[in-house]
């Protein structure tokens, strides 16, 4: 491990377990499940224990191991799971109980094709699950979608900084392709990890252990609250937070949008795919655009509805029969045509089925 | 000696333990739970670790442990609590990390994390209370629940052929080379409630040791759920529960 940056080519999968070394992660806690376990095999490999002080655990099942993020997290530690689809949905009551415990983490979800133990193969068929809620109760995740290795490395970092700035679980939605191709990345240097005066400065609320010489009250990590009055009062001060992140962690990235008669609004590795297909297009004289969202929540909307007032259409492309596309509905508000191309239970558009979707639709 | 006297600081011979919080329990009078709290409030102030020790509470009657003792704690996932602990402990290793269950959360929902803990060694305490009924929903059957006994989803008596037996689970814990000591208590005698606290105290320290898991399983009652007064429960837990889940020390590895 290098103090410095440094370049590699490595697998989406690889460069989420090095970044989260390097950006001074506490703790992994994983299951195996394809297409992500390079994750914890990455981990166990570079043996990071020795060197910073990670903990790496192989749990018994994603129940177990979203139990020990959620532990790790109410001590103010750093930490992390990853899984796949089957393998998320199992963690949804634990990403409930961090959501309403308020805990900081990051969790990666390498999606598979479903529904049910479905498919190895890529999908994007866990949005709604992602961005609306997944497990029970009025929650949000935070949802970064990288589309290259690169950003698997970067949004790791930004992850667990949001997820600290909001005292709110973060969620890297990726797909079974960025986690398993490979590409060149730019390693960020070594952080070194939050000392214990650090975590007690920064995580006033952490259970690290009631000091008896410091006069402060017991912490508590729980989310239970027996009194209809308060728990409203909690979810009230929840949806205020989410509303906070909505207002100020837009992340999106726009290409020919400015000139552009149709815009593609596309997320992780169908948006490199629907790349291609926009420069295809551009080459038959149809200027279209893309628009690919970075956070699927919060959701670019204002974005959204600002160009749905001047170009003629919008395509969503998806890797699922089609669930962002029912969120750029809402934004654009009935103002202009939004159509819908996708496919399914791991299958990969091509961009001459995106360009054909665009004409068929939109062109004619 | 008038009242007065007897009440001054000096002539106090016994007083409620410092880590015992004011609130008043939500107990039922007669239940095990509350004299186990006041073990391990008297134990936080006599080892000195309230700075030290972290508790994860589990779902059911104990999930307002935190109201009691007055150290910090986490309130886990029904039967997640072991799992819980497992990272408290890995990522703070130099504190005393125990889990409090149940046994429809350690023995029913919450066996896998119960078992991989243990079997991994876990340097943390288990305790674990087997009042063989689901008190807080109102008195289910448990895992735990002895034959014939009745609850409010067995209400003819547990029937084997259609609940299969009573999980004898501890003896269970005590085969895993990760466990270092596991024993079977109760506090239903002043004798019994002496001999807990030793077992507790003895959990505690170990998990200092890096000797592995400790379990300690209290045989309790549930007056309420099993609808009989404290003292009868008391007498109906000698006569029907020791006789399936004997007391004693089933492992110690010293």
């Amino acid at each position: 491990m290098e103090n410095k940056e440094e370049i590699r080519l490595m697998k989406g999968n690889e460069a989420i377990a090095e970044a989260a070394i390097r950006c001074g992660c506490d703790g992994y806690f994983g299951y195996p499940i394809t297409p992500q376990s390079e994750i914890m095999e990455t981990l166990m490999d570079i043996e990071p224990w020795k060197t910073t002080g990670m903990v790496v655990m192989q749990a018994e099942s994603e129940v177990a191991a979203i139990n020990m993020v959620y532990g790790g997290a109410g001590c103010g530690k750093r930490v992390m799971t990853s899984s796949s689809s089957p393998g998320i949905s199992l963690k949804q009551e634990g990403i409930s109980y961090i959501a309403a415990a308020e805990l900081p983490c990051v969790i990666v979800n390498v999606m598979r094709g479903g529904p049910g133990l479905g498919t190895i193969q890529p999908s994007q068929a866990d949005y709604f699950q992602s961005v609306k809620g997944g497990g029970h109760g009025d929650y949000r995740l935070i949802c970064l979608a990288p589309a290259s290795v690169q950003e698997m490395a970067d949004l790791m970092g930004m992850a667990f900084d949001l997820a600290f700035k909001y005292r709110n679980p973060a969620l890297i939605i990726a797909d079974g392709v960025i986690g398993q191709m490979m590409e060149k990345v730019v390693l960020p240097p070594q952080k070194p990890r939050f000392t214990e005066e650090e975590i007690i400065k920064l995580c006033p609320w952490a259970t690290v252990g009631k000091p008896e010489t410091r006069n402060r009250n017991q912490n508590v990590i729980t989310s239970l609250c027996m009194d209809p009055v308060e728990m409203e009062k909690i979810n009230e001060h929840l949806q205020e937070k989410y509303r906070s992140i909505e207002e100020n962690e837009v992340r999106f990235e726009e290409t020919n949008c400015e000139d552009a008669d149709y815009v593609i609004v596309a997320f992780g590795s169908v948006a490199r795919i629907s790349h291609k297909a926009m420069e295809m297009a551009r080459k038959h004289g149809i200027k279209v655009g893309l628009l690919r969202p970075i956070t699927l929540f919060p959701f670019p909307k204002k974005e959204i509805e600002r160009l749905a007032k001047r170009v003629k259409g919008f395509l969503t492309v998806e890797m699922s029969a089609g669930q962002m596309v029912e969120d750029v509905r809402l934004a654009v508000n009935g103002k202009v045509p939004v159509e819908f191309y996708g496919r399914l239970g791991g299958m990969v558009p091509s961009p001459d089925e995106v360009v054909e979707a665009l004409t068929s639709k939109f062109v004619k | 000696m008038d009242i007065q006297e007897i009440k001054r600081p000096e002539n106090l011979i016994y007083q409620k333990p410092k880590s015992l919080l004011d609130t008043p329990m939500h107990y039922c009078p007669g239940c095990s739970h509350g004299v186990v709290h006041k073990l391990i409030a008297e134990l936080v102030d006599e080892m000195g670790i309230q700075e030290k020790i972290i508790g994860v509470a589990p779902v059911g009657c104990a999930v307002f442990a935190y109201n009691y003792v007055d150290i910090d704690w986490q309130q886990a996932a029904h039967g997640r609590a072991p799992a819980v602990a497992t990272a408290i402990k890995r990522l703070m290793p130099d504190r005393y990390v125990f889990t409090y269950q149940g046994d429809g959360d350690l023995a029913a929902i919450g066996t896998a994390e119960t078992i991989h803990a243990a079997n991994r060694g876990e340097n943390i305490t288990i305790i674990f209370i087997n009042n063989g009924i689901y008190g807080m929903t109102g008195g289910q059957m448990a895992p735990t629940t002895l034959k014939g006994m009745i609850t409010s989803t067995s209400p003819h008596g547990r029937q084997v052929d259609i609940n299969g037996y009573p999980l004898n689970i501890t003896p269970l814990l005590a085969l895993l080379d990760g466990t270092c000591y596991v024993t079977r208590q109760a506090v239903h005698t002043v004798a019994a409630v002496r001999k807990a606290k030793k077992a507790l105290q003895k959990g505690f320290e170990n998990s200092m040791l890096g000797k592995g898991t400790s379990v300690i399983e209290i045989v309790s009652t549930c007056n309420s759920g099993w609808k009989m007064t404290p003292d009868a429960s008391n007498k109906w837990m000698v006569e029907n529960m020791f006789p399936v889940y004997p007391l004693g020390d089933l492992k110690d590895n010293g």
